[in-house]
C-alpha cells in the first residue's frame, strides 16, 4: 500500500477529485493548508502598513491506495493539477504499514 | 362617611390634582412631539453607533485572538458609562455649577423629569436630553479603547475609563455644552467656542487621551516588526457604515429639535463623509497604487470626525471642503506621521479622532455662517468666512483646553490605575489572546 500527499492550488480541487474518480480512487481526505516553496507571496497594505503575505493557501489531498494503483492516482493528479507555472505543487509518495476498517476490523489492502 | 361617597371624592381627586398642575405649569415651555420624536430616534442612532457600530469596526480590525475583547471594552462603556451618567454623570456636566464643571443638583436625575429644561432643549423632556447626552458620554470612552486594544487589562479599562468620564468628559461637556460653561457659545460662555456635535468634547478628547494611552502602555509584543493586519475588514466594513448612519442621530440630532437646522447638519454630516472618503482613497491611490476599502472606510470615518463640530454651522459647499481636507489630512496623519513617531496607536484613535477633531474644530472657526445658524445674534458674522477672524482664535482656545485636560487627566488616571490594578496584561497573556485570558472565550468556533 501507498500513501500519496499532493498538495495542489485550491482552484485545481474539483478537477483533481474528478480525474481521480474517474480512475477508481474513492477514499481520499483532504485539508486546507497554507504554504509555498519557491513562489513568491505578495504584499498587502493595511492602513498605510505594508505586510508580505507569503503564507499561500493551498489544498493537500491524502489517499492511501494499492500498490497497483499507486501510478494511475500519480498520473490522475498530474494531469490535473498541472498548469505549467511556479506554484502548480508537489506530490509525495510512502509506503504505508498497515490499514484497518474501523467498522469491522478489517485489515490489509482489502480495507482500502 | 358613607364608603360610597368616599370613593366618589376619591375618584376626583386625581382630577383636582391635575387642574391644580395645569394650573401651575401653565407658563413652562411645551413639548414638541416631532422633535421629541428625532431626538428618542437620534438618541438610539447614537448608542448603535457604539454597539454595534465601533464594536464592528474596531473589533475587525485588531486579531482573530482579540475580537470578543476588543468588542467587550465597547460594551462595557454602553453599560458601566449608564449607571455612572443616570447617578451622577449628567449631573457632573449638566448641572449649572461653575464655568468648568457641573454640581450635584442632577445627582440620581434629581429635577430631570419629563418636561422640557428650557436652557438646554425648550421643546422636549429634560429626560429626552439626558438620554441623548448619554449616548455622546458612552461612545467618547469606547473611541479611546482603540489606542490600547489588544494589550490592556479589562478591569485596568473599565476603572481607568470609568475614572475619565467623571474627571475629563464631563468637565469638558459642561465647558462646551453646560450652563455657565467657559466655552459654551450659545449660552453665552466667556470664550465662545463653535462645537455643535461634540468636536472638542467627544473627539479631540478621546483622541489625544487615546495618544497619551498608546505612548503610556508601550508597543504590543512584535510591534512594528511582527505584521498585525485586521482580521476581518469585513467586520470593519459594516461598523464603518452602521457609524456614518448612527452619526446622523449624532450630528443632526445635536440641533435638539426636528428643526432646518437638523436637516442643514444632517446635509452637511453626508457629504463631508462622503468628500472625505475620496479624499483618503485619492491619497492612498497615489502613495501605495491602490485605493483600498479599508482605507476608504477610514476617510469616512475621518471626514464624520471632522464634520462633527461644524456641522449645524457650516454650509453644504463647506462641508464638502472639510471633509476633503480632513480626509487627506488624517491619511497623512496614520500612515506617515505614525510611522515617523513610532507609537503603536493600535486603531489609531488619535490619527483620526485626535487628528480629525482638531482640524475640524479649526475649520469650524474658518467657515461657520450666520446663514445657517446665527448663534451670535441675528446678522452677526460668525465664522472668519464671514469676518469674524476672531473666532478661529476661540476655536483654538477651546481646541488647547480640550487637548490640555485630556493630556493631564489622562497620564494622572494612568498612573492612578497603574498602581492599584496594573494596566497592561504579562506578555504571554498578549501572546495568547486577550479573549482567552481576560474572558475565558474564543470568538469564533468554526469546528463545532
Amino acid at each position: 500500500m501507498q500513501k500519496i500527499e499532493a498538495v495542489i492550488q485550491p482552484s485545481k480541487l474539483d478537477a483533481v477529485k474528478d480525474a481521480l474518480l474517474e480512475a477508481g480512487i474513492e477514499g481520499m481526505t483532504i485539508l486546507e493548508a497554507r504554504g509555498h516553496g519557491r513562489q513568491k507571496g505578495h504584499t498587502e497594505f493595511y492602513r498605510g502598513r505594508e505586510y508580505t503575505v507569503d503564507l499561500l493557501p493551498k489544498i493537500k489531498i491524502e489517499m492511501v491506495v494499492r500498490d497497483e494503483m499507486a501510478d494511475k492516482a500519480i498520473q490522475a493528479i498530474l494531469s490535473s493539477a498541472r498548469t505549467g507555472k511556479i506554484g502548480d505543487g508537489k506530490i509525495f509518495v510512502s509506503k504505508i504499514d498497515d490499514a484497518i476498517r474501523i467498522r469491522n476490523d478489517e485489515r490489509g489492502p482489502s480495507a482500502l | 362617611m358613607h364608603p360610597r361617597r368616599l370613593i366618589r371624592l376619591l375618584c376626583i381627586f386625581p382630577f383636582l390634582c391635575a387642574a391644580s398642575a395645569l394650573a401651575q405649569t401653565a407658563a413652562p415651555p411645551t413639548v414638541s412631539n416631532g422633535d421629541n420624536a428625532w431626538m428618542l430616534t437620534s438618541s438610539a442612532l447614537v448608542l448603535m453607533m457604539t454597539g454595534p457600530g465601533l464594536a464592528l469596526f474596531y473589533g475587525g480590525l485588531v486579531r482573530r485572538k482579540n475580537v470578543l475583547a476588543t468588542m467587550m471594552q465597547s460594551f462595557a462603556m454602553m453599560c458601566i458609562i449608564t449607571v455612572l451618567w443616570a447617578l451622577i454623570g449628567y449631573s457632573l456636566a449638566f448641572g449649572p455649577g461653575t464655568s468648568f464643571i457641573g454640581d450635584f443638583h442632577y445627582v440620581f436625575l434629581h429635577h430631570v423629569g419629563l418636561t422640557p429644561d428650557p436652557d438646554y432643549a425648550a421643546t422636549i423632556p429634560a429626560q429626552t436630553y439626558m438620554i441623548y447626552q448619554l449616548m455622546f458620554a458612552i461612545i467618547t470612552p469606547a473611541l479611546i479603547c482603540g489606542a490600547f486594544a489588544e494589550r490592556m487589562k479589562f478591569s485596568a479599562m473599565c476603572l481607568f475609563l470609568t475614572l475619565w468620564a467623571i474627571i475629563v468628559y464631563s468637565p469638558m461637556a459642561h465647558m462646551v455644552w453646560g450652563k455657565g460653561g467657559l466655552l459654551n457659545a450659545a449660552l453665552g460662555g466667556k470664550i465662545p467656542c463653535l462645537d455643535f456635535a461634540g468636536g472638542t468634547v467627544v473627539h479631540i478628547t478621546s483622541g489625544v487621551s487615546a495618544l497619551i494611552c498608546a505612548l503610556y502602555l508601550g508597543k504590543r509584543v512584535g510591534y512594528p516588526k511582527e505584521p498585525s493586519p485586521p482580521h476581518s475588514v469585513v467586520l470593519s466594513f459594516m461598523g464603518a457604515c452602521l457609524l456614518w448612519v448612527g452619526w446622523f442621530g449624532f450630528n443632526a440630532g445635536s440641533a435638539v429639535n426636528a428643526s432646518g437646522l437638523a436637516t442643514s447638519a444632517f446635509v452637511n454630516t453626508h457629504f463631508a463623509t462622503a468628500a472625505a472618503a475620496i479624499g483618503w482613497s485619492i491619497s492612498e491611490w497615489i502613495r501605495n497604487g491602490k485605493p483600498s476599502a479599508l482605507g476608504a472606510i477610514s476617510g469616512a470615518v475621518a471626514g464624520l470626525v471632522a464634520i462633527t463640530p461644524a456641522s449645524g454651522f457650516v454650509q453644504p459647499m463647506s462641508a464638502l471642503v472639510i471633509g476633503f481636507v480632513a480626509g487627506i489630512f488624517c491619511f497623512l496623519m496614520v500612515t506617515v506621521v505614525k510611522s515617523w513617531f513610532g507609537y503603536d496607536d493600535s486603531l489609531d484613535a488619535f490619527g483620526v479622532h485626535g487628528a480629525g477633531g482638531t482640524i475640524g474644530a479649526v475649520l469650524t472657526g474658518v467657515f461657520a455662517s450666520s446663514a445657517i445658524n446665527p448663534v451670535f445674534g441675528a446678522g452677526k458674522p460668525t465664522g472668519a468666512i464671514e469676518g469674524n477672524w476672531h473666532q478661529v482664535l476661540n476655536q483654538l482656545v477651546g481646541v488647547a483646553i480640550a487637548w490640555g485636560l485630556s493630556i493631564v487627566g489622562t497620564i494622572v488616571l494612568l498612573k492612578l490605575v497603574d498602581m492599584i490594578v496594573g494596566l497592561r496584561v504579562t506578555r504571554e497573556e498578549e501572546i495568547e489572546g486577550l479573549d482567552v485570558t481576560q474572558h475565558g472565550e474564543e470568538g469564533y468556533d468554526f469546528g463545532s
